[in-house]
């Protein structure tokens, strides 16, 4: 198949109107982009992640998928919030209130002059660009129309539920997300579904000291769709940032998420299970900077991946020479069901405290034979004895998630996928 | 309820002989134990008649209840009632314990056409069994295997036993890294077991074992070959007097 040289580049002018801090924001993070210029495959994190799907104008287009399973999180009580293909679907969703909680649409708040992510809005982003450029992320600033700011001022009952459904093949969205939890509050994010053909999301999160913030999402399973996200998040003192991802299925998935352990004694686990039989190829690069002292990060990803599917984890750690006694930890692991599929890994160290406790490993392999053929010598179908091995293998990654319920209903559909690809259906 | 008949065996990847020609059967209701030096073959036997991958079969037959063994999978030979205690349990991070154990009885019981047993009768079951062989709740909720002393292992592999209920029950060295006391535990929970139409080869280096659980009849292995069989007084005679002379008499 013939692929033109160079293929027309998505536009990347900042979106016109709004407030003045708005304009403000959007037009430094198109100058910014500019500067940087869209991604290319010969970027450094760019080598094993083709940019040019993200990058171009043209939407590759995304078959709709029905799952033909009750959606994630289903069985828990949380405020949901609609998005169709990007757009923010009011009737579908619930009342945006709660006790300790204050919950705006980026549209509705674009034209307010006085607003409190006025102060967030595009600053984590803008801060994110070293030691990297991650232009997919000022763009998102740029031309984001719609999103949501999230602000919880105490703790708060129910987590929010960001629901992002796919209905056009070819839909392109942008949404830009704020969350601020303040000082000794806490909040827990849902997120979940395909969103769209196309998908940028950027997700601004600011943390008070002595907050708490739980976020656990479960992309979409359409075979075809395209995702890149950007989490920017920027820890208080003694504050906690507890993030999981579940993606099972896509074309192509870039998860992007950089963390700045900004007060002494913070917290952050980033974890996530990746799912991938066939054309999948699922990227987490992770940028985990220790800037305070007693600080203790730990990056925890596996991936099974099967029929040709990739893997790519790029993860870096680094410790300033204040951030003493920091603990941190990063293993990325994946399992590999065939000789077909690949997982690139590119781990980083770069320490400057002397006082320091940093480990990092990466695996790839197979199945355990000696543990199948023990779990089949008591009467377990090879098939079943996999799954198992699977599911063992990814226990670590779920063990991140804090909330029992949410570790048991991403169990289930860790194990759902597995018995539906068994049986050889999607 | 086992015959093995002039069993050979190589692995698959190189020319090695190392079962040379293997015959023995247990009846129901017997107890059957093979001694024999390091690396004779114990062992392979044990996988071969289980199903483990990396062995060929160049010769001979082995069959379960007049099943022919060789042609199941390691699962259905398990539903067919064969359970191996293995000399090295397998560590499986990941997978409780109780997990594991309920995955496989229902497993067996779906192989045989039978209802899955409840949540509830499987906890009493297994809460009983375990109580017998003084496995406490821990060990029951923990990964299996997983950073067991190898005390612990055996007597989770006679748990196993215990609850799946098989008819033709293998025990390889399950003797070996237990302590006096768990050595009488472990012999009670197979004496418990042992019953008219349940059938045991148990695989040992040493008589102590066997003091425990009395043997019908001992068989010698050594170098791929059953050299002798007698009562349950040869391992005596192995215990006093090592292999020498008794694989010179052969000879
Ligand atoms: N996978 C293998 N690769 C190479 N050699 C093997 C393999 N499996 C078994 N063998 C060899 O076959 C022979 C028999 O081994 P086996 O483990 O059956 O002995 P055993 O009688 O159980 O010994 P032990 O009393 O030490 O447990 C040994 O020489 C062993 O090295
Ligand atoms: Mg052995």
């Amino acid at each position: 198949m013939a692929v033109p040289a160079t293929r027309p580049a998505l536009p990347t002018d900042p979106l016109p109107g709004g407030a003045k801090w708005l304009r403000t924001a959007r037009d430094a993070a198109a100058g910014r982009l500019a500067a940087m210029g869209l991604p290319q495959p010969r970027d450094e994190y760019w080598k094993f992640t083709r940019p040019d799907s993200l990058t171009q104008a043209d939407v590759p287009a995304a078959a709709l998928f029905d799952p033909r399973e009750a959606p994630v999180f289903g069985e828990v009580d949380r405020i949901r919030l609609v998005f169709v293909d990007g757009v923010f679907a009011p009737d579908q969703s619930d009342d945006p209130a709660g006790e300790n909680l204050e919950i705006a649409r980026l549209a509705e708040i674009a034209e307010t002059d006085i607003h409190w992510a006025a102060g967030l809005f595009g600053r984590l982003e803008a801060d994110g660009h070293s030691p990297v450029a991650r232009p997919l992320a000022a763009l998102n600033t740029a031309r984001a129309s719609d999103g949501v700011a999230i602000r919880a001022t105490g703790p708060v009952a129910k987590p929010v539920s960001l629901i992002y459904l796919h209905k056009s093949e070819t839909s392109d969205a942008i949404l830009h997300h704020l969350v601020k939890v303040e000082d000794g509050a806490s909040l827990t994010l849902l997120e979940n579904g395909p969103a769209a053909a196309r998908f940028n999301k950027c997700m601004e999160v600011e943390l008070g000291d002595g907050a708490a913030f739980n976020h656990v999402r479960a992309q979409g399973r359409d075979h075809e769709r395209r995702a890149v996200t950007h989490a920017f998040a920027r820890l208080g003192q003694g504050a906690s940032y507890k993030s999981f991802t579940l993606t099972a299925n896509g074309r192509l998935t870039r998860n992007e998420q950089v963390i700045t352990l900004a007060g002494a004694g913070a917290t952050a686990h980033v974890a996530g299970a990746a799912l991938g039989d066939g054309a999948f190829h699922q990227d987490d690069t992770v940028f985990v900077h220790h800037a305070a002292p007693d600080c203790e990060s730990r990056q925890v990803f596996k991936k099974v991946l099967r029929n040709g599917a990739t893997g790519v984890f790029q993860g870096k750690i680094l410790v300033d020479s204040v951030a003493q006694r920091t603990d941190g930890y990063q293993i990325a692991q994946a399992l590999l069901l065939d000789g077909d599929s690949q997982f690139l890994v590119k781990p980083e160290l770069e320490i400057y405290a002397d006082d320091v406790k940093c480990s990092h490993g990466s695996t790839s392999g197979g199945v355990d034979v000696d543990a199948r053929f023990y779990l089949m010598s008591r009467g377990i179908p090879r098939a079943e004895a996999e799954d198992l091995l699977v599911l063992s293998f990814l226990a670590e990654a779920i063990a991140e998630i804090e909330d029992a319920t949410l570790a048991a209903e991403i169990h289930s559909r860790l194990a759902a996928w597995l018995e539906r690809h068994r049986s050889g259906r999607r | 309820m086992l015959n093995i008949d002039d069993l050979h065996v190589k692995l698959e990847d190189d020319d090695k002989d190392i079962l040379k020609g293997v015959s023995l059967s247990v009846p129901a209701g017997k107890v059957h134990a093979i001694m024999g030096p390091n690396g004779s073959g114990k062992s392979t036997l044990s996988y071969v008649l289980s199903g483990r991958d990396g062995y060929e079969v160049t010769g001979g037959s082995a069959t379960l209840a007049g099943e022919d063994l060789l042609e199941m999978e390691p699962e259905e030979r398990a539903a067919a009632g064969l359970f191996l205690a293995f000399q090295y349990p397998v560590e499986i991070p990941g997978v409780g314990n109780m997990t594991f154990l309920r995955t496989a009885v229902n497993a067996q019981r779906k192989a045989r056409g039978e209802e899955e047993m409840s949540a509830t009768d499987f906890l009493k079951l297994i809460r009983a069994k375990a109580a017998e062989l003084q496995i406490d709740a821990d060990m029951l909720k923990r990964p299996v295997n997983t950073g067991f002393s190898g005390g612990e292992k055996k007597r989770n592999e006679i748990l196993q036993m215990a609850v799946l209920e098989p008819r033709m029950c293998i025990l390889d060295e399950t003797d070996s890294g237990l302590d006096v006391d768990a050595m009488r535990l472990v012999a009670d929970g197979v004496n418990a077991l042992r019953s008219e139409g349940r059938a045991f080869l148990v695989i040992t280096h040493y008589q102590r074992l066997l003091d425990h659980i009395v043997p019908d009849v001992v068989h010698i292995m050594a170098d791929g070959r059953i050299v002798k069989t007698g009562g349950a007084e040869l391992a005596l005679e192995v215990e006093n007097n090592g292999y020498a002379d008794l694989l010179a008499e052969v000879a």
